[in-house]
């Protein structure tokens, strides 16, 4: 019986929406009491009992992020990202659960290739890995992938990933048949036809580079599909990522209408714009595209007012190989693991998000889609928590990242919050003192 | 310094004044290249590697002829048939060719952006030969050249620019160009072959091509660009050329004395009239030939003076 006492914590609660100063006591992996701001460890038997007090100083206390979307290149490619390299990065980054991406090689998309993958990763990672699976075989959009047999073997999502699953028939087939078992399906949401080739958002900027482009409208035109879709089928849905102001009210309204959908962003679409790709810097080259400064502030809005519901890092590993090409065959793509938190401080500092709004997005709402206990600071909870400075100032440097690639788009810039220590059901993962 | 920059990727970082000393040390190379002795030791003792990743005749030769009459040890590299089919990055490839100490590297590129980075990655001197749909600057430069000395100015004329405009960078060279000496510009093309965003750019556009050379001072003539276009955007070449092919009569809507200018390779009878391209009296297609040569000596002639500058040890 492992006992540990959290005090003198600034608590950060997306499920109350509090910020305010208290303790936590750890039993077992589990939180078993939220404890009032003048709690030390001596103020009775229980606390007595704590093998291990950490005085968070007055840092933020706050649930480990839950990660929609990681990509672990294993199996493939190993030498982009391992289980280890990724689990460890993401200790370091606050986030307690990686929810991975299928769009591996091979894709994940039987149970024996996923079962390799859990193996994989319950032996490497330090933090949870909750793997998904693949929507559709090879994610070629054509036959639907085993879903019973992979939800039991553990799948907890299924993703064709940045794949469109054009044929509309093979789609609503697969949200019926995901209908019938519950799960959730995660699409990207973005026009094939239109979007095909593109490497930037079409305006003034590609066209003055030169560089193939796609309007944000092809992300309505797929959003607006899909939601006839699951009109159609009744499946719970959820959106990788919205990241254009033109698409906000289809969502609006399909969430006005009682459709069982959710819709996430990636961190660089809050943080950076389309004029960020610069001279053809391929860091900044991703999947959609970077967008217009005003759908940055639509979708930063979406997301503090609560209709865009998750927010991920969308970290996508490459080696540098694949990045040092002209922008047009340069793969997409960023690692962002480490960068979500810092990344996500700006909008806490521009004053659009507050923490525990922020954290809504985080933790709880990631979890909760995927009907997992964690995200929240209650007892009972699994305590899966960061502990975090949320205005320790640092110039980022790539090559310090603990991923094994290194393509960050914030490289050289200047940063504010720091992780200081990461547990995963209780058991201390990271520590920024440790050497 | 007359011109302070150590490449030529593009006509977006220079300024005005650089410009103007490309095109003044030109006019001299024009009047070099017209005399029976046409040598000049400006690239002596200098490397000048042409890497052509897209096939080229025109720009090509150009580049070759403009090193060879200054005087420079002239290789041409024609990139499709060599070590890229084999799998090799560009930057090796830069990396390769960089180990040989090449001072001038010329090259054309399909992908926007790729002269650029391998401008990064080596020592000499890089001229943007054409990269993908961005920028060809020595391309502007010399039609720049032509016009100045058929008008005798660059600055408040109106410049329409026709046709593919999407598929262009000789038009997004121009139009950079033209703006920055204060010309007014106007785009004229079917709104297909448009870019996106391209009313942002501080330009006048135009579909309907009568209306839009009304005034005109130059009408710049671009190919269509039958190869890089990957779907539909004109429904024939026929109607194309009914609503945009320049012929004596919408030139008449230009002013008397309106010029006609083409890049190169011209598509007779899609964006232009034989006869109308031949007509000595309006076309300054030749020109704009024999003004490239000098150009691209005037500009190897200054990137080579900066190198010197940068090396006084190790070259005399």
């Amino acid at each position: 019986m492992t006992t540990t006492l959290f005090i003198n914590a600034r608590l950060i609660d997306p499920e109350t929406l509090t910020d305010a100063p208290g303790g936590l006591l750890v039993r077992d992996g589990t939180i078993i009491a939220i404890l009032p701001a003048d709690a030390t460890e001596t103020t009775d038997a229980t606390r007595r009992d704590a093998q291990h007090v950490v005085d968070c100083g007055g840092r933020c206390l706050a649930p480990g992020i839950v990660d929609i979307g990681v990509k672990v290149s294993e199996p493939g490619e190993r030498h982009k990202e391992s289980f280890r390299s990724a689990g460890r990065a993401a200790a370091a980054g606050g986030i307690t659960t990686m929810v991975t991406r299928p769009d591996t090689s091979p894709a994940i998309d039987t149970p024996e290739v996923l079962e390799f993958v859990m193996r994989r990763a319950n032996a490497d990672s330090p933090v949870r890995v909750l793997p998904m699976a693949a929507l559709t075989k090879e994610r070629a959009g054509r036959e639907m992938t085993e879903i019973g047999f992979l939800k039991d073997a553990g799948a907890v999502a299924f993703t064709d990933c940045d794949r469109v699953v054009a044929d509309t028939k093979v789609f609503s087939r697969c949200l019926t048949y995901a209908r019938s078992l519950g799960v959730l399906v995660i699409a990207h949401p973005q026009d094939p036809g239109l979007s095909a080739g593109a490497a930037t958002t079409s305006g003034k900027f590609a066209s003055l580079k030169g560089l193939p482009a796609v309007s944000p409208m092809a992300e309505r035109m797929a959003l607006d599909r899909d939601m006839a879709l699951v009109e159609m089928t009744g499946a719970r849905y959820h959106a990788d990522q919205i990241t254009s102001a033109r698409a906000l009210p289809a969502l609006e309204r399909a969430k006005q209408n009682g459709l069982d959908v959710t819709a996430g962003v990636g961190i660089h679409h809050l943080t950076l714009n389309e004029f960020d790709v610069g001279d053809y810097r391929t860091f900044f080259k991703i999947k959609p595209p970077l967008r217009s400064e005003d759908d940055r502030i639509a979708v930063v809005e979406a997301l503090a007012d609560g209709l865009i519901d998750i927010l991920c890092s969308m970290h996508t590993p490459q080696d540098e190989e694949s990045k040092r090409l002209p922008f047009e065959e340069a793969a997409s793509g960023a690692v962002a693991l480490q960068t979500l938190l810092p990344a996500a401080m700006r909008l806490v500092h521009s004053g659009h998000v507050a923490l525990p709004v922020l954290w809504r997005a985080l933790s709880l709402n990631p979890a909760r889609r995927l009907n997992l206990p964690q995200g929240r600071l209650a007892e009972g909870a699994p305590a899966d928590l960061v502990l975090f400075d949320p205005d320790a100032p640092f110039v980022l440097d790539r090559f310090t990242l603990l991923s094994k690639s290194k393509n960050t788009p914030f490289d050289g810039q200047r940063m504010e919050g720091r992780v200081l220590g990461t547990w995963v059901g209780g058991t201390r993962v990271f520590d920024s003192d440790a050497p | 310094m007359t011109y302070r920059h150590r490449h030529l990727l593009g006509i977006e970082p220079l300024h005005p004044v650089e410009i103007t000393a490309i095109l003044d040390l030109a006019d001299r190379y024009v009047a070099l290249n017209r005399a029976p002795d046409k040598r000049s030791n400006a690239l002596a003792g200098l490397t000048q590697i042409n890497m052509f990743f897209e096939s080229s005749t025109r720009t090509q030769a150009s580049f070759e002829l403009a090193g060879k009459r200054l005087g420079a040890d002239v290789m041409n590299m024609s990139m499709q048939a060599s070590s890229i089919k084999k799998g090799e990055t560009l930057i090796d490839t830069a990396m390769t060719l960089n180990a040989m100490h090449p001072d001038l590297l010329v090259v054309r590129h399909p992908h926007s952006g790729a002269v650029n980075l391998l401008a990064e990655k080596v020592n000499c001197a890089v001229l943007n030969a054409g990269d993908g749909r961005h920028e060809h600057p020595t391309q502007a430069l010399l039609d720049a050249l032509t016009i100045r000395r058929a008008k005798g100015r660059l600055h408040r004329l109106t410049v329409a620019i026709c046709g593919d405009i999407a598929h262009s960078r000789v038009a997004r060279s121009n139009i950079l160009l033209l703006g920055k000496m204060e010309s007014r510009i106007r785009l004229i093309g079917p709104p297909t072959l448009m870019p996106a965003g391209a009313a942002d750019w501080g330009v006048e556009v135009f579909d309907d091509m009568r209306a839009g050379l009304e005034g005109a001072d130059v009408v710049m003539m671009l190919r269509l660009q039958k190869e890089r276009m990957d779907g539909s955007f004109i429904p024939s070449e026929r109607e194309y050329y009914h609503r945009y092919g320049l012929d004596g009569e919408k030139l008449a809507h230009a002013k008397p004395d309106a010029i006609v200018m083409h890049p190169g390779p011209m598509n007779r009878g899609v964006e232009i009239d034989g006869t109308l391209a031949d007509d000595i009296n309006r076309s300054v297609i030749q020109e704009q030939v024999e003004m490239g040569v000098a150009v691209r000596m005037a500009a190897m002639d200054l990137l080579a003076r900066n190198l010197r500058a940068e090396q006084p040890g190790v070259m005399a």
